[in-house]
C-alpha cells in the first residue's frame, strides 16, 4: 500500500560502497551517461533515468544485493532485455535498477524429460534454437522473441502468436529460483509436473517483478509438430472476418495460430514488406494449423471451406515454406510497419470474449473518429487478445495525453464486454488506472496482501501492477462525474 | 439449488467473527483426501448451475456445487471437454472439489491440469469478502493469478463459489494400445515416444502392460497405432476410466496408496511395494505401508515430491513437506487470504 509513496532518500555513496565489496566497478553504474539505457523498457512514453544499476552475475551477487537494499529500505526493479510494454521495468525514484542480462546461460536440455534449464537473461528465441537438435522447441513465442529473455517472460507471463494451442509462459514452466526481498534463495515447483502446496510457481508467473527476483528457469519443452500449414483468408468486413474465427473453433478445430489484421494494418504492412496481402480487403486471416502430416492436408481442406462458408472472399494456402514464411513475415512485420507510418504508436492490450471481436472494432472505430487518431488492429484473435495500435505524434502537444485517454476508453470498453485489461503485456505503470476499472477495492486489498506476504516492506518494484485504493479513488473521481462515464453520445455495450 | 453465495459469505463472516474452523464441503467425493480436519460444515453441494458457456468461446462458468457429471455432459453434447480428465471418485464429485484438490488425469501430461484450464474464479475469503479474480478469457494478465492459486489448495484460502474454465474440441478419435513389456523396457519407450510428435493423449505401464492413447483426427491415430506396433484395445476407454477412477486391480488391497511426482525419466524408485506408472513416468503410484518419511526421502532424492493419498495417518504429514522457507512463504499467503485461519485449518499442513 505505502508502495506509490515512499520518500526515503538513502546515501547512494554508501550504497556502493557496500555493493563495492562483490561486485565489480564495471557491475555498478552510476555515471548518467551509463545509466541513460536503463531509463525506459519497450514503452518509451514512460522515462526515468535510473538511481543506480547492478549487474551482477552471480545467484550469491543477487542475494548480496537484495540482502543490503532489504537493510537499508532501498527499492529493487529488476530488469531483463527492457522490451516489456507496459513500463515494469521502469526506474523508481532512489530504487536500484537490477539487471539480469548477463544471466544468459542455458544450463541443461533434457532431452528425456524434454525440459531446459535456464538462466533469466537467455533469449526466448536461443531455447528453441537449443533445443532443436533433439526435435523440440519452446511453444511460447512472443513477436519480440530474438530480444526478450525468459526471466522477463516469466515475469510478465508472456504469450505469443501460438497460445491459443500450447498456452502462455504459465502452461511452460516447471521450475523457478528466485531470491526474496530478503536474499533467501526458493525454489519452486519441481522436477515432476506439481509440486506440493499451493501454486506458487502460477502465483510468480506474471507477477512483474513484485513478488521475487527470477535467477533459474525449468522450461518445458514440446516435440515439434510435424507438419504445419497456413491458410490467408479475406473478408470484405470485421465483423465477418470476427464471425469467422468463431465458426473455426465452433467445428472443433484449434488452430495453433489464428492473427487478424485490419485493412489499416494490412496496408502498412504491404507498404513496408510486400508480402502480396489483399489491399482491398476489410480483415485478413491467418490461420495455421499443425499435426500429423496424414491428417494435416484434410483438416485444412475442411477449414478452407468453412471460411468459404462464413463469407470469406478469398482463402490461399500457403505453397510452400517460403510461402508460409512470407505470410508469417506480414504479420511480424505489423509493429515495425506502423512505426513507419506514423511517429509513435500506443499498443493496447485487452482480450475479449471472441464472439464480441467484430462490435468492439466496430467501437473502437467510431472512438478513433471521435478523438481523430488514426487506428490500426493486427491481433491474437483466436484468443480474442486485442492490439488496437493508436497512431499519434508525442511531438504534437497534448496528443500523447489524448491518444492515451482513448487507449483508456478501449481498454474500458474491453472490460464492459467481459474482457480483461491486458492479456499479455502487463499492467505495468502504464494501466493502473484501468486496473481500477476492472477490479474491486476489496480485490486490490486483496493483491496488496499478496504482495505484503512475499515483500512486506514493498521493496520490489513499488508503484508497478496493483494500484493504490487511493489513486483509484482519485481516478474514479475524474472519469466518472454523477455516475455517467465520459462522451455518453458514444454507443456502449 | 441455484446461487447460494450470500448465504456461504455469511457463514464465513459469522465464523471469522467468532474464530470457528468451518470444514468446506461439496460432494464430499474427496473427502478421503488431505488431512483429517474439524471444522463446522460448509456445505457448498447445493451451490449448483451453469452461469455461462458459450461453446466458440471455449469457456465454461459455473457454481462449485455444480456436478462434475452434469458439467461434463453439458460439454460433450458440444464436442468439447475438461481435457484435465479429472477424476470424480463418486457421482457426487463437484466442480469446487475438483479445483479445491487439483487433481487431474491421465490426459494431464499431454492437454495440461486442472490449473492450466482454469480462467477465472469467485470466492470467499476468509474475511468474507466476495472477490472476483481472473476472467472468462485465456489471455489474461491483470493482478496476480489468484485463481490458479486456489486451484489444489483444498480450500484452505477461500472458499470457491464460480470458477471459468477453459475448455477443448473433444478428439475425433481414441484409441489405445497395449504392449507386454518390463518395467525397465517401459519406462524407456515412454521417453523415446513422449519426445516425438506423435497424437498421444495418455502413457500407463501396470506393472504388466505398456498402454498408450491417442487422439485426434483418424488418419494421424492410426498412422500412430502402426508406429507404437502395439495391439488395439477393445474396451481403451474403460482401462483408461478405471485407472483415473482408480478401480483397476492395482489399486485393491488394504495397504496406504502412495504418490510420487517426479521427473517422468527418473529411475524406478527403490521402494518396496507395487508400482504404477502413469503420465509418462512423471506420476507413479505406490500400494506400500513404508513410513511417510522414507516416502518423501525417496521423492526429495529425485527432486519431485510425494503425496500419502489414501489410507495411512490421516493425522500426520500427507503433502511432502516443505522447506522452511516455503513453509514460510505459506503461511503469509494463508495469513493474507484468511487472517483469522478458520478456512480448512490443517487440511493441508499442520502449520495452517
Amino acid at each position: 500500500m505505502h508502495s506509490e509513496r515512499r520518500t526515503d532518500h538513502p546515501d547512494k555513496n554508501a550504497l556502493i560502497q557496500q555493493f563495492s565489496a562483490f561486485l565489480s566497478n564495471a557491475a555498478i553504474l552510476a555515471d548518467p551517461e551509463d545509466l541513460k539505457p536503463y531509463e525506459c523498457d519497450g514503452l518509451s512514453a514512460y522515462q526515468k533515468i535510473p538511481w543506480l544499476v547492478v549487474l551482477p552475475d552471480t545467484v550469491d551477487q543477487v542475494r548480496k544485493v537484495m540482502r543490503i537494499c532489504s537493510r537499508e529500505g532501498v527499492p529493487v526493479v529488476a530488469r531483463g532485455a527492457g522490451t516489456g510494454l507496459s513500463g515494469g521495468a521502469l526506474p523508481v525514484k532512489n530504487g536500484v535498477l537490477l539487471g539480469l542480462a548477463k544471466f544468459n546461460k542455458i544450463l541443461d536440455i533434457d532431452a528425456l524429460n524434454r525440459t531446459a534449464r535456464v538462466q533469466p537473461g537467455v533469449r526466448n528465441l536461443a531455447i528453441s534454437e537449443a533445443s532443436k537438435p533433439y526435435g523440440l522447441y519452446y511453444a511460447p513465442d512472443p513477436s519480440s522473441q530474438i530480444a526478450c529473455t525468459i526471466g522477463g517472460n516469466v515475469a510478465e507471463n508472456s504469450g505469443g502468436v501460438h497460445c491459443l494451442k500450447y498456452g502462455l509462459t504459465v502452461h511452460n514452466v516447471l521450475q523457478l529460483s528466485i531470491v526474496t526481498v530478503d536474499g533467501e534463495l526458493v525454489t519452486i515447483g519441481g522436477s515432476g509436473l506439481d509440486s506440493p502446496g499451493f501454486d506458487l510457481l502460477a502465483l510468480l508467473t506474471g507477477s512483474e517483478g513484485m513478488l521475487g527476483v527470477i535467477v533459474e528457469v525449468v522450461v518445458k519443452l514440446l516435440p515439434k509438430p510435424q507438419a504445419t500449414q497456413i491458410l490467408l483468408a479475406s473478408f470484405d468486413s470485421v465483423e465477418k472476418a470476427g464471425r469467422a474465427v468463431a465458426a473455426v473453433i465452433s467445428a472443433g478445430h484449434l488452430p495453433a495460430g489464428l492473427e487478424m489484421m485490419d485493412n489499416a494494418a494490412i496496408r502498412a504492412v504491404e507498404d513496408f514488406v510486400e508480402i502480396g496481402y489483399p489491399l482491398d480487403a476489410e480483415a485478413i486471416l491467418l490461420c495455421e494449423l499443425d499435426g500429423a502430416s496424414e491428417s494435416l492436408a484434410e483438416e485444412v481442406a475442411a477449414v478452407k471451406s468453412l471460411l468459404l462458408a462464413v463469407a470469406a472472399t478469398e482463402v490461399r494456402i500457403a505453397c510452400d515454406d517460403n510461402e508460409k514464411q512470407r505470410f508469417w513475415a506480414g504479420r511480424k512485420a505489423a509493429f515495425p510497419a506502423m512505426g513507419r507510418i506514423s511517429p509513435d504508436y500506443l499498443c493496447m492490450d485487452g482480450t475479449i470474449p471472441r464472439q464480441h471481436i467484430g462490435s468492439v472494432l466496430t467501437q473502437i472505430n467510431d472512438l478513433s473518429k471521435h478523438y481523430g487518431f488514426h487506428v490500426a488492429n493486427v491481433f491474437h484473435a483466436g484468443d480474442g487478445n486485442l492490439h488496437p495500435l493508436i497512431l499519434y505524434d508525442a511531438n504534437s502537444p497534448g496528443e500523447q495525453e489524448q491518444a492515451e485517454v482513448l487507449g483508456g476508453e478501449i481498454l474500458a470498453l474491453c472490460v464492459k464486454v467481459g474482457g480483461v485489461i491486458t492479456g499479455e503485456h502487463g499492467v505495468g505503470v502504464e494501466k493502473l488506472n484501468q486496473m481500477c476499472i476492472q477490479f474491486s477495492p476489496q480485490e486490490l486489498t486483496q493483491f496488496h496482501a499478496v504482495k505484503s506476504a512475499f515483500d512486506p516492506e514493498g521493496l520490489l518494484n513499488p508503484g508497478k501492477a496493483i494500484p493504490t485504493l487511493r489513486r483509484c479513488a482519485e481516478f474514479g473521481a475524474m472519469h466518472v462525474h454523477s455516475g455517467k462515464l465520459p462522451h455518453p453520445e458514444l454507443e456502449r455495450f | 439449488m441455484g446461487d447460494f453465495s450470500n448465504g456461504l459469505k455469511e457463514q464465513v463472516v459469522q465464523a471469522a467473527s467468532e474464530g470457528v474452523p468451518v470444514k468446506i464441503s461439496g460432494g464430499g467425493s474427496k473427502a478421503f483426501f488431505g488431512r483429517h480436519t474439524d471444522g463446522q460444515p460448509l456445505l457448498t453441494g447445493q451451490h449448483q448451475g451453469i452461469v455461462s458457456y458459450e461453446p466458440s468461446e471455449l469457456v465454461i462458468t459455473a457454481r462449485t456445487g455444480t456436478p462434475l457429471q452434469e458439467l461434463e455432459a453439458i460439454l460433450s453434447e458440444k464436442e468439447q471437454m475438461l481435457a484435465c480428465e479429472a477424476p470424480h471418485f463418486g457421482e457426487q464429485a463437484t466442480l469446487g472439489g475438483m479445483v479445491a484438490s487439483g487433481m487431474s488425469g491421465p490426459r494431464r501430461p499431454f492437454a495440461g491440469a486442472v490449473r492450466d484450464f482454469v480462467l477465472g474464479c469467485r470466492i470467499i475469503n476468509g474475511k468474507g469478502e466476495l472477490l472476483t479474480f481472473g476472467g472468462q478469457v485465456m489471455k489474461n494478465v491483470a493482478g496476480y493469478d489468484v485463481s490458479r492459486l486456489m486451484t489444489g489448495a483444498m480450500g484452505t484460502l477461500g472458499v470457491l463459489l464460480e470458477v471459468s474454465l477453459r475448455v477443448l474440441p473433444r478428439p475425433a478419435t481414441e484409441v489405445t494400445v497395449q504392449l507386454q513389456c518390463n518395467v525397465e523396457s517401459a519406462l524407456e519407450q515412454m521417453k523415446i515416444r513422449l519426445g516425438q510428435p506423435l497424437p498421444l493423449s495418455g502413457s500407463c505401464f501396470d506393472g504388466e502392460f505398456l498402454y498408450f492413447r491417442l487422439s485426434g483426427p483418424e488418419q494421424a491415430v492410426n498412422k500412430a497405432v502402426l508406429i507404437l506396433e502395439g495391439e488395439r484395445m477393445d474396451d481403451g476407454a474403460g482401462f483408461w476410466r478405471r485407472l483415473n477412477e482408480q478401480t483397476l486391480p492395482f489399486f485393491n488391497g488394504d495397504e496406504a496408496l502412495w504418490r510420487f511426482s517426479v521427473a517422468p525419466a527418473a529411475p524406478p524408485i527403490d521402494i518396496e511395494g507395487r508400482w504404477l506408472y502413469d503420465w509418462g513416468g512423471a506420476q507413479r503410484w505406490l500400494k506400500s505401508d513404508i513410513s511417510p518419511s522414507v516416502a518423501f526421502q525417496a521423492a526429495d532424492n529425485l527432486g519431485g515430491h510425494a503425496t500419502l493419498y489414501r489410507g495411512g495417518n490421516r493425522e500426520g504429514d500427507i503433502f511432502h513437506p516443505l522447506s522452511q522457507n516455503l513453509s514460510a512463504l505459506h503461511r503469509n499467503l494463508k495469513e493474507a487470504f484468511d487472517p483469522a485461519g478458520i478456512l480448512n485449518p490443517n487440511r493441508m499442513y499442520r502449520e495452517f
